[in-house]
């Protein structure tokens, strides 16, 4: 096992998440990734939103950044413009990524500047205690969708491969081994990478939504994963409710601060 | 060897953050203030700095703190309804202590307003326009070549005293176009934030320590200090806390970071104030329709004196009592309803009558009618 231990801030634990909660297993996939990656331990910077992921931040032994709602990414797109030499790592949930973040997270897909973005997604806002949010499922119910949800979700993988991101993957806080090898490819990835990870939130989800316990989603999570490989053989109509996991996207396009550092080639030897 | 150039407020604004040493932009097109990225995008670059647009507004003030915390001096410029969307993380710098420069050139509002029209209506906004109390430092410049001076000035107090400073321009200074000669480069004071001793050791550092100037030293990510950065409240470790009197003594440490300093960002003008019964206190472009008046006043033999202050925030509270001391009327022109024309009211404490002179149709003030309420009032 990775000597995961010295990522850790010992003296923030124990951590704020409820009990049978995924995001400790997601953080722990994020840390073991970067153990393989052999990121430079002092040049990692992880940044957050707001929300119950978010607080994953003031956990990690890193430079740590846990700013506005909805705001990671462009916090992190400063960071990195100023200086790219430091690994940018956003940790952010669905409300905080696809709702008030959700034009950022399009733009920054769209710059492909180098950053790995986990979205912790728990189809709630738990931090708040149990609003419904962009990725709660169509008819599940929420403090504020008592009748149950009438919008539709997003599906996260799409959209940020639409918006341009070169590396998309999901995994699950069931699946964390796989889930932590996708990260780590997105950390290797020269661009910006995303990571959607389906994680479960017992207390404000589970508990309104016939779940009757942490583990019962856990194997629904298992019970309704399909491999990309597997779901290209599928109908649509089979891959209703399905989480589709693996890598769903990977290419080579031009990183903007590499793109940025050719700016300033040109204009220095323009000069005023 | 003199070198006059003609140039536009904006344009000043943009190559004076160069000479202050700001290193990147991050901001989104926004009339009247789109010429200071438009220059910065070109120059940035051109000295190893780096611009970005971002996607709106919000964006904008959320990559400059970003960007600071890496130790890059940083930017943003906006108007009126960006500097709305701003606020939120202009608090959030002013809790984190995250240095950064935010320049607002006013225009009418509210709302989409009158975008080409001049106003000083965003003189509340910039001392309290994000939540809950914080300290912040505004300055105004009335001139292209005080717009340079201040853009400077606005970035070494951001740096001294580790806070936002927003740069209150408005229409009429952004785009008037003057004569300036610019300093020379090594005339020009650059301050620079604290930072650790090199080679501090990690583990005894305290990012929000209460220190006696308090303004403790700033560590940039990347350093090996492995600090936390959040705008919740924290201790001085910088990690989050709901002690009471740790929260108490954090937001006294921001005040006082301002009380302390209250000399050093005093920018106070005075003309004809000595035997004075009459004095025209105003601030950004006013002042200079306010100095004509006054001027064509002494020349009419009235007892009219001028005072003006490029430091809105801090109010500059004993000299307006000083003058209030010594008058009998203190007439206030501004772009707006009457905003700090209240802040004079305070001050004055009932000693000298205070008279507003508002004006908010798009159209600046006239030295005419700065003297009409002159002679009105003798």
């Amino acid at each position: 096992m990775a000597d995961v231990e010295k990522y850790l801030r010992a003296h923030t634990l124990p951590h704020i998440w409820c009990p049978g909660c995924g995001h400790g297993t997601v953080l722990g996939a994020v840390v073991r990734a970067v153990d393989r990656a052999g990121l430079p331990h002092d040049k990692v910077v992880v940044v957050s939103g707001i929300g119950c992921a978010a607080r994953g931040a003031g956990y990690l032994d890193f430079d740590t950044l846990h700013t506005t709602h909805g705001r990671a990414i462009p916090f992190a797109t400063g960071i990195k413009v100023a200086n790219p030499d430091l690994h940018l790592i956003i940790l952010t949930g669905d409300g905080d990524a696809a709702a008030i973040g959700g034009n950022h997270l399009i733009h920054a897909c769209r710059r492909n500047i180098d950053m790995t973005v986990v979205v912790f997604n728990n189809n709630i806002y738990g931090m708040t205690s149990g609003q419904y949010s962009p990725q709660t499922p169509q008819n599940g119910v929420a403090t504020t969708a008592p009748y149950g949800n009438i919008e539709r979700s997003f599906d996260l993988c799409s959209l940020t491969r639409e918006a341009g991101a070169t590396f998309v993957a999901r995994g699950t806080a069931y699946g964390a081994v796989a889930l932590s090898r996708y990260i780590e490819q997105g950390f290797k990835n020269k661009g910006f990478s995303f990571i959607e990870a389906i994680s479960q939130c017992p207390t404000y989800y589970g508990r309104r939504n016939r779940f009757a316990n942490p583990v019962k989603m856990l194997e629904w999570q298992r019970d309704n994963s399909v491999s990309v490989a597997k779901a290209a053989k599928l109908e649509p109509a089979e891959l209703r409710d399905k989480i589709i996991t693996g890598v769903m996207h990977q290419s080579q396009e031009p990183e903007y601060t590499d793109l940025y550092k050719e700016i300033i080639a040109v204009a220095s030897k323009r000069g005023s | 060897m003199t070198d006059y150039k003609l140039m536009q407020g904006n344009e000043a604004c943009a190559q004076a953050a160069i000479a202050a040493g700001c290193r990147f932009f991050a901001g989104y097109p926004i009339t009247p203030s789109s010429e200071i990225a438009e220059v910065l995008s070109r120059l940035l670059p051109q000295v190893g700095g780096r611009f970005i647009q971002m996607e709106d507004e919000i964006a904008g003030m959320a990559a400059i703190i970003g960007a600071s915390l890496t130790g890059v001096k940083s930017m943003t410029a906006t108007s009126g309804p960006g500097f709305s969307l701003k606020q939120e993380n202009i608090g959030f710098a002013s809790l984190t202590e995250v240095p950064t420069v935010v320049v607002n050139v006013q225009r009418m509002g509210p709302s989409t307003g009158m975008p080409t029209s001049p106003s000083q209506g965003d003189v509340m906004q910039a001392r309290w326009g994000t939540h809950g109390d914080h300290p912040i430092v505004v300055l105004s410049p009335s001139s292209v070549r005080e717009t340079y001076n201040l853009t400077v000035e606005a970035f070494n107090i951001a740096e001294e005293l580790r806070l936002p400073v927003v740069l209150l321009m408005d229409e009429v200074v952004a785009h008037m176009r003057e004569k300036v000669l610019l300093p020379e480069a090594e005339d020009i004071k650059v301050s620079n934030r604290p930072q650790p001793e090199p080679g501090a050791d990690r583990e005894g550092y305290l990012p929000y320590r209460h220190t006696e100037d308090c303004v403790p030293p700033m560590a940039s990510f990347g350093h090996g200090y492995r600090h936390h950065v959040t705008g919740l409240f924290h201790d001085e470790s910088g990690f989050p806390t709901n002690d009471h009197d740790e929260a108490d003594q954090l937001m006294r440490r921001l005040y006082d970071k301002i009380e302390r300093n209250r000399q050093r960002l005093q920018k106070l003008k005075e003309e004809s104030i000595e035997d004075a019964e009459i004095c025209v206190f105003a601030y950004g472009s006013t002042a200079r329709s306010a100095l004509r008046a006054v001027r064509d006043g002494r020349a009419s033999g009235h007892k009219v004196g001028f005072i003006s202050t490029a430091t809105i925030w801090p109010f500059p509270d004993k000299a307006i009592a000083a003058v209030a001391d010594r008058v009998q009327k203190i007439i206030v022109p501004e772009m707006n309803m009457g905003q700090l024309v209240r802040e004079v009211q305070r001050h004055a404490c009932g000693k000298a009558e205070v008279i507003s002179l508002p004006k908010t149709n798009g159209q600046l003030l006239t030295p005419d009618e700065i003297l009409g309420k002159i002679e009105e009032a003798l």
